[in-house]
């Protein structure tokens, strides 16, 4: 029997509302299915269980919202391949939010409590005019009377909650958009509160990988044409599998190395915010396999159909601000992982080599890297090994 | 295809990339990309939809002249 539990999609998730249940009891489920849907703050997210088996039990129902970790489904194992094999890798411990909010709760005094209501006579006037009924008021003066303060307390708990619902009644797309800057706020806090980033950067030519990349497209008709950034995510997944300090995370005091690479790649979206979901085993697609793995991936992520393990698993992730006409960037490390790549727009530039002035297209890489798991030199063997794959990436 | 049909096709489809702009007030000499904010792969979607429809297959050594409405509807007139 294993727990099929409500999971972390990121850092920063403290809690998720199931949306649909894909599945019902007696059903048989096989790892990677997708069985469940959730909705976060970065929308509706598929769950895909890792586990093979009979639904035995649902303990969590549609429009229910429960903290990570909170069992949702039980499932009777009918294989006996070791669960644990395919478990995703943990996140860092979050801190659980309190599923019980205390103020809500009656205290058990309050029933026995005499009818008749102790108020001063300023603090019932006060009532009156911020029109407060006053058996709503907890007293905090000698046998629980009920003094001005009270009463302000009280008239601003009941304005804050008016305003509370009139925000939520009208569910807007702004509120979703607000959900994401906390989402990326909580991340990106942890980031800089928790890991020592170092930063490396170095100019890439671009010139050769991009004639490769002109001849290709000659052949291809336009639906087939491959983009400049393809070349750089398939370099930069070749280069973390070669220098693999770089891929993986930093868990409780520890670095977990990745033997697999699986890309996070940084997608902006319309309405505001960015997701960088994973592009799985990128190290071993091919190019075409890679265009077609994204364009999929970027209309799944605008749309709002991404699956729990693009979300949970990336190694390292990727951002390119090219597109905007930015020439660098230094990333902030998404929290477990250990390294950001960041490119900037290819541009010309004059280059010199072998004492020869020429005009070449250029690209500026930068490292952001955690130096509890790496440090400099491994970091600039990584740059170079990103160069080497990129000046050779015809035959990659 | 007319300029004007055309026009009307290509806000059709751009609305499609980027349903937050008021096509209408678009300004025909515009840089495309910038104005409404398009990446390479929305503006490689935006190609190839065009070529589904119209059955133009622009080289990518054309990409850079097609940077605003108007010189878009003049090169697919040509």
């Amino acid at each position: 029997m294993s727990d099929f539990c409500m999971p972390s999609l990121g850092a920063d998730m403290e809690a998720g509302t199931l949306s649909t249940w894909k599945i019902k009891v007696g059903d048989q489920v096989q790892r990677g299915d997708i069985i469940a849907e959730v909705e976060t703050d970065k929308g509706l997210i598929e769950i895909e269980v890792f586990d093979e088996g009979v639904v035995s039990e649902i303990l969590v129902h549609e429009g229910e919202k429960v903290p990570v970790g909170s069992v949702l489904a039980k499932i009777q194992s009918t294989s006996t391949i070791s669960t644990s094999t395919f478990a995703p890798l943990p996140l860092a411990p979050l801190s659980l939010p309190s599923t019980v909010d205390s103020s809500s709760m009656a205290s058990p005094e309050k029933k026995f409590m005499s009818p008749r209501i102790r108020i001063s006579p300023l603090a019932k006037k006060i009532a009156l005019d911020l029109n407060v009924d006053i058996s709503q008021i907890q007293g905090t003066g000698p046998d629980g009377a009920i003094k001005r303060r009270d009463v302000e307390r009280t008239a601003r708990s009941l304005e804050t909650k008016t305003t509370k619902t009139v925000i939520l009644s009208q569910k807007t797309e702004s509120e979703s958009v607000q959900k994401m800057r906390r989402a990326i706020a909580s991340a990106m806090e942890r980031s800089k509160r928790e890991i020592p980033h170092y930063y490396l950067e170095t100019t890439i030519d671009m010139t050769k990988p991009l004639q490769w990349l002109e001849e290709e497209n000659k052949k291809r008709s336009i639906k087939d044409r491959l983009l400049p950034v393809i070349l750089l995510i398939q370099a930069v997944a070749k280069a973390l599998k070669a220098v693999s300090d770089l891929n993986g995370y930093w868990i409780q005091n520890q670095h977990q190395k990745s033997e697999a690479v699986h890309l996070g790649f940084a997608i902006s979206l319309r309405q505001g915010g960015l997701i960088a979901p994973a592009i799985s085993h990128a190290d071993q697609k091919s190019k075409d396999e890679l265009m077609t793995h994204l364009r999929d991936l970027i209309t799944r992520t605008r749309s709002g159909h991404l699956r729990s393990s693009e979300l949970t698993n990336a190694t390292a992730t990727l951002t390119s601000l090219g597109d905007l006409g930015v020439e660098k960037l230094y990333g902030i490390i998404y929290p477990p992982q250990v390294s950001l790549i960041g490119f900037g727009k290819i541009m010309e530039r004059p280059w010199a080599e072998n004492g020869m002035i020429g005009i070449r297209k250029v690209v500026i890489a930068t490292l952001s890297a955690d130096h509890r798991a790496s440090d400099g030199h491994k970091g600039a063997q990584f740059l170079e090994t990103l160069n080497r794959y990129l000046q050779e990436i015809g035959t990659l | 295809m007319k300029a004007i049909e055309l026009k009307a096709l290509l806000l059709k489809k751009l609305a499609r990339i980027a349903p937050e702009f008021e096509m209408n007030q678009l300004d025909e000499k515009a840089p495309l990309r910038e104005t409404l904010d398009i990446d390479s792969f929305d503006f490689l979607n935006f190609l190839i939809s065009l070529h589904e429809e119209l059955g133009v297959d622009i080289p990518e050594s054309d990409y850079g002249r097609l940077n605003s409405l108007q010189a878009l509807i003049s090169y697919l007139q040509t």
